[in-house]
């Protein structure tokens, strides 16, 4: 393996590393830059987070699942990097020093590299873009005072990272492919071999579970891959398009609500729209709302394309309808008239997998409801549609009188299990409200915890 | 003066900029190991094989230790001698150590941990209160009982009762830097230990168990944790001690640190609780009797459990004076990981539990509940403990006299302050025109006792050195995890001295230095160790000031030590410059101070006397929505006024009030500890188990401290403040419970309320 990368401004090389190595492991134990912290080691707390500048800008990303590869091309600013080279600390470490924002620390480089990222890209909203950093100490207000008051202050030069020359790779430990025909034929070649696009569930076979992944080929210099293209009917995105960009791009502001709460920043930043699909997790979130509005998935094999409904390719627990050597390519997302509701129920409200997602794009002409889809998360082994409950509603009136009647239909649908995250009953009755929540939200009840003030 | 000054952390800069080094950061030797170990993948029974040969053979490993290969104590309990470091056959909890791997890098021995494979003999293990009760599993010959009065008679004679039961969980520390320690072995048979503990005195003593040797051999060394709250007072021990055998035995440094899931998996975690209730009142809402039932869930070993037991029925009581009283506490003996010391140390189950029987009443009176809380309030005490008021001076259920009380005003206070009157109404108003969102509201009191209960702990040392040039060597047994101890005890010394802060050096907690400490726990720290620290820097003050009297021809009591410059009549000089003068005149600029918290006698058998020095105070309003289709919440607004006396440095002690705010709020609601009916635990990462997020701390947070000074000579009239606001979370369990009390039922509410608990209660009560 040889990789080139900018660190802390320096251009770096590294090889004889294998191509599993994390990020966080090598900057400790290589670099001796131990203000990066473990923390979970799964991509939770990001007390690793680190600042990544590639050819779309500076994003946070947790380090702790960060393969040595996916940073070939790039810029990586750590916390040692974020006060000037000399020594003049960053506004939001003056800020987090005055409001008192670090108790015992550990969790701090991770917050600073956050909020100097934050402060670079000039993102406010800091209770979401600190969602995936987690301090046990402040209760958070001392740190989120500071990044206010930081805002105002102008980001120093030196935060501004350019991007290494690019160096020509000439590497066999693993593919790092140009284009998704490259890819079509290392998929061919290596059925068994593993796909890391943001690694942000691949990271966790390796750190948790000490998984050999076998033959793997990043996907992160695949443009096309990475493209998001309009049409008047849809919208596709590209396998590697992030959840970040996933987000921005789709025109549903309740799916926009509900991205805003999937992972955090850092996971955001670096997990796939095409990952959350293909790793066929019966608790991905993106599923149930692409469900619900009809999206259509394109596959890939060699030169073999094919498309099929979303909710089709989700056969059984962990099994999906792809052949081996054959790959997830893009997603096409319908537009629609905003009708699209979401709802991703979780013990926490932020940064939390969901015990349920519910989705409902329920059409209603003249009162009476036609071609609803309705799909949840959490309440099988997939990602699946409620067909029956659909077909209990379909041709009746949008009314709380007819939606009990037909809401049994759901019970049909869904036999949840109970796990820690949730009971099956819990998971049934809540999956039952969302649809009258769905429902009570067209007649304008406020039905929304976060919509509240006191 | 350095006291009272809201100064930043010590270490804040160190912090911002990635150079503070955790135990994990300190650069070790070439040649260091790392260790990890092989865990039991059942709760209970024996091992019948341990085939480790896959494991000896995996790449990069260097040794494997099991039980046999340990050269003296087999031990790493900090109570009852009942917690092998390594498993001598009988398997007792889903994640006991078996076998500790030695291999060259961590990744190598995480790896190399997995391969062993144990058989077992499979016993059905013990999980549940009442699997417990049922077997007579438990610590103690039967359940301890503490009362006050004729509980039965005041029961049978009261107008009203109520009775109830009340689930509380159990909560993982998640101190964002997991457990590590380090371990040197030196060329005469010592051994230096790094480790993220608070308690460098115990590891020092069970490494030396451990490895045969008196305790002078061992030297603990830690500078920072990154976060403790209770979770390194015992819990670092088996990491130091498997350190420091392999170390030994290989003549390697040796370096170990808990993947996040196995920290999780292995360490103890708070008591989880069940309590009973049976309370008797008049129409007023004025407490007659009242009788708790604690089912205490304690895990595997004994640990720490009978003083956490033991504390929660010393808080049942709070803040009310109760005429009479029963707490009986049963300390069960289960197949998990064992219970351990956390922030507020039972004392926050044991409140939980009186806080919920002043809502119950109040629901059955169809009273406010802040007006039953008040009705039953201790009496305020004076600053010289005479009675304010009318109202006599109440007496705990264990026979304190309760002389320092400042709970009326101070709940009066916020009670104006936060505008509760109309805020209740708002939302009984809110509440009848919203069909699905539903808002709470509640206000409740937290009166916590400081001291060690165990009497003999209240105790610290220190050593002050001041060097020729005037600098200063701080050095005391108190360990800082986050809560600013240091830099409240150097600015003691500062004040002590007249000197700036910056002429003070924080040092590492050194056994080498101060020994036979106690853990910094109990939020003892500032108390014990601030009184230490001004004794040692008294003592060389004294010595400098006789010394400059006989030299300038004046009285010592004449020198004066102020802003960096001593003053001897006419002559005046740096403190640098006297510190060289006494130097020349060989005189001693090394002392050692001591310090033993007076006043304090406790038995804890018969549950009788004076356990604590002083009480802390402080209170908070909370108000929450529910959505009742789901049970999804949010803390709209929190309100506290905190006593932390006459503060050492408010900035650090307001940190305290919102970390444990936020904590202990998250104890009650989203954490949750999820067991398997096989005890195998399922939350053990921060993916399943939810401590709060930034979002999650209310959107208008007040918090304030109480202006008031400590009645009880504490170390410049200040008061601890470590694990009292803790408890301030209770306030956001019962505005949820509030929340769904429209109906005419109770909403018995169990702990954490997650929005499934919340959902379930909607359904039960209305």
């Amino acid at each position: 393996m040889e990789i080139t990368f900018r660190l802390n401004g320096d251009a770096v090389t590294v090889s004889d590393e294998t191509p599993t190595r994390t990020l966080l492991d090598w900057l400790r134990d290589n670099k001796g830059l131990t203000g990066t912290k473990e923390g979970c080691n799964e991509g939770d707390c990001g007390a690793c987070t680190v600042m990544v500048t590639d050819e779309s800008g500076p994003k946070a990303l947790n380090a702790c699942i960060l393969f040595l590869p996916q940073l070939h091309g790039k810029a990586v600013r750590t916390v040692e990097g974020v006060a000037a080279p000399d020594g003049t600390l960053h506004p939001v470490q003056q800020q987090m020093i005055k409001h008192h924002g670090s108790q015992c620390g550990f969790c701090t480089p991770g917050f600073i590299v956050s909020m100097a990222t934050d402060h670079l890209t000039g993102s406010t909203d800091h209770d979401t873009t600190l969602a995936g950093n987690l301090c046990r100490c402040t209760g958070y207000a001392p740190i989120i005072r500071a990044a206010k008051e930081a805002e105002r202050a102008a980001s120093p030069a030196h935060m501004k990272d350019t991007l290494p020359a690019p160096a020509v790779v000439t590497d066999t430990t693993h593919a790092l492919p140009k284009t998704s025909d490259e890819l079509a034929a290392w998929a061919l070649n290596h059925p068994e071999g593993t796909i890391v696009a943001g690694a942000t569930d691949v990271g966790l076979w390796v750190t948790k579970h000490h998984a050999e992944l076998g033959p793997m080929a990043f996907l992160h210099a695949c443009e096309d891959l990475k493209q998001i293209s309009e049409s008047d009917e849809a919208i596709t995105l590209g396998a590697a398009v992030t959840i970040s960009r996933t987000m921005a791009a789709l025109p549903y502001a309740e799916l926009r609500e509900m991205f805003r709460r999937y992972g955090s920043t850092q996971v955001r930043n670096a997990a796939t729209i095409g990952g959350n699909i293909a790793n066929g997790s019966p608790i991905g979130d993106s599923p149930p709302p692409l469900i619900a509005l009809g999206a259509t998935l394109h596959l890939r094999r060699g030169d073999v394309r094919r498309t099929l409904p979303l909710e089709d390719f989700f056969l059984e627990y962990k099994k999906q309808d792809r052949a081996p050597g054959e790959f997830v390519e893009a997603v096409s997302v319908p537009k629609r008239a905003d009708r699209l509701r979401v709802y991703k129920l979780s013990k926490r409200a932020d940064q939390d997998i969901s015990a349920v997602c519910g989705a409902l794009y329920v059409p209603v002409e003249d009162g009476i409801v036609r071609g609803a889809r309705i799909a949840f998360g959490g309440m099988a082994g997939t990602p699946k549609r409620g067909a029956h409950l659909e077909g209990a509603l379909e041709g009746e009136p949008w009314t709380l009188e007819a939606l009990d009647a037909a809401l049994p239909a759901l019970r049909e649908d869904f036999e949840p299990l109970s796990d820690m995250r949730a009971s099956a009953e819990y998971r049934m009755t809540t999956a039952e409200n969302m649809v009258r929540r769905a429902l009570m939200a067209d007649e304008g009840e406020l039905l929304s915890v976060a919509k509240v003030r006191a | 003066m350095s006291v009272a000054k809201p100064l930043p952390h010590d270490a804040a800069r160190l912090h911002v900029t990635g150079a503070a080094r955790y135990t994990d950061d300190v650069p070790t030797p070439k040649g260091t190991l790392h260790l990890a170990f092989g865990l039991s993948r059942v709760a209970r029974g024996r091992l019948t094989d341990l085939d480790l040969s896959a494991v000896r053979a995996a790449p990069g490993v260097v040794d494997v230790l099991t039980a046999e290969d340990l050269p003296a104590a087999n031990d790493v309990s900090p109570s009852a001698h009942d917690e092998p470091l390594l498993s001598e056959g009988s398997v007792h909890y889903l994640g006991q150590p078996l076998f500790a791997v030695v291999a060259e890098t961590h990744l190598a021995a995480r790896y190399a941990a997995t391969l062993g494979k144990a058989s077992y003999e499979e016993e059905t293990p013990i999980l549940t209160i009442e699997e417990a009760l049922a077997a007579d599993s438990r610590f103690e010959e039967g359940p301890r009982v503490y009362s006050k009065g004729d509980v039965a008679e005041a029961l049978t004679d009261a107008p009203h009762r109520v009775s109830g039961s009340l689930t509380l969980g159990g909560q993982e520390h998640f101190y964002l830097e997991g457990q590590a320690a380090v371990a040197l072995p030196q060329d005469s048979g010592d051994m230096i230990v790094h480790c993220s503990t608070q308690h460098p005195t115990e590891i020092q003593h069970k490494v030396a168990e451990a490895l045969g040797v008196p305790f002078a051999f061992v030297r603990v060394e830690v500078r920072r944790m990154g976060g403790g709250f209770g979770g390194k007072e015992s819990q670092g021990n088996a990491l130091a001690v498997a350190c420091a055998v392999a170390a030994a035995r290989t003549g390697r440094p040796c370096k170990m640190r808990y993947d996040r899931d196995d920290d999780m998996i292995i360490t103890g975690k708070r008591h989880d609780f069940r309590i009973d209730y049976e309370v008797g009142f008049d129409d007023a809402g004025r407490l007659l009797g009242v009788d708790f039932t604690h089912y205490v869930r304690c895990g595997w070993a004994m640990d720490l459990s009978l003083p956490v037991a033991d504390r929660a029925m010393l808080h049942s009581d709070n803040a009310y004076n109760l005429p009479t009283a029963r707490i009986t506490s049963h300390r069960l003996k289960t197949n998990m990981q064992s219970a351990t010391a956390f922030r507020g140390f039972g004392g926050p189950q044991g409140m939980v539990g009186i806080e919920r029987v002043m809502d119950h009443v109040a629901h059955y009176l169809s009273l406010d509940p802040l007006r039953v809380r008040q009705e039953n309030f201790y009496a305020s005490g004076g600053p010289l403990g005479e009675v304010r008021g009318t109202k006599k001076l109440g007496t705990t259920p264990y026979g304190m006299e309760v002389t320092d009380s400042v709970i009326a005003e101070l709940v009066e206070a916020l009670a104006k302050r936060s505008d509760y009157a109309a805020r209740r109404e708002a939302v009984a108003r809110w509440n009848a025109a919203n069909p699905v969102l539903k808002r709470g509201i509640a206000l409740t009191p937290v009166k916590f006792g400081i001291s060690f209960t165990l009497t003999h702990l209240n105790q610290a040392g220190a050593l002050v050195h001041v060097y020729a040039d005037g600098s200063i060597h701080l050095n005391h047994g108190g360990t800082e995890m986050g809560q600013g101890l240091f830099q409240k005890v150097a600015q003691v010394a500062a004040d002590r001295f007249g000197v700036g802060m910056e002429a003070v050096r924080i040092t590492a907690t050194d056994t080498a230095k101060v020994p036979n400490t106690s853990a910094t726990a109990a939020s003892s720290g500032s108390d014990l160790n601030g009184m230490a620290v001004k004794a040692a820097c008294d003592t060389i003050r004294d010595r400098m000031a006789e010394h400059l009297a006989q030299l300038y021809q004046t009285k010592p009591s004449a020198i004066s030590f102020t802003d960096g410059r001593v003053r001897a009549g006419q002559e005046e000089m740096s403190f640098g410059e006297a510190a060289a003068l006494c130097y020349q005149g060989r005189v001693s600029l090394s002392a050692t101070g001591f310090y033993k918290t007076p006043d304090i006698e406790w038995d804890r058998i018969k549950g009788h006397g004076r356990p604590f020095f002083y009480f802390a105070y402080g209170a908070s309003v909370s108000e929450v929505v529910v959505d009742t289709l789901t049970g999804e919440n949010r803390i709209l607004r929190t309100d506290i006024i905190h006593d932390a006396g006459r503060s050492l440095n408010p900035a650090l002690d307001k940190g305290q009030v919102e970390g444990a705010f936020v904590q202990g709020a998250g104890w009650l609601t989203m954490e949750e500890l999820v067991w398997d009916a096989k005890g195998a635990l399922k939350t053990h990462a921060p993916s399943t188990y939810k401590i709060p997020a930034a979002s999650d701390r209310p959107k208008i947070f007040n918090v304030s401290l109480w202006n008031g000074e400590n009645p009880s000579d504490t170390i410049y009239k200040s008061k601890a403040v470590g694990e009292p606001p803790f408890m301030h979370g209770i306030s956001v369990f019962l505005a949820l419970s509030d929340a769904l009390a429209s109906g005419n039922d109770y909403p018995a509410l169990d702990a954490p309320a997650t929005p499934e608990r919340l959902l379930k209660t909607w359904q039960q009560c209305s």
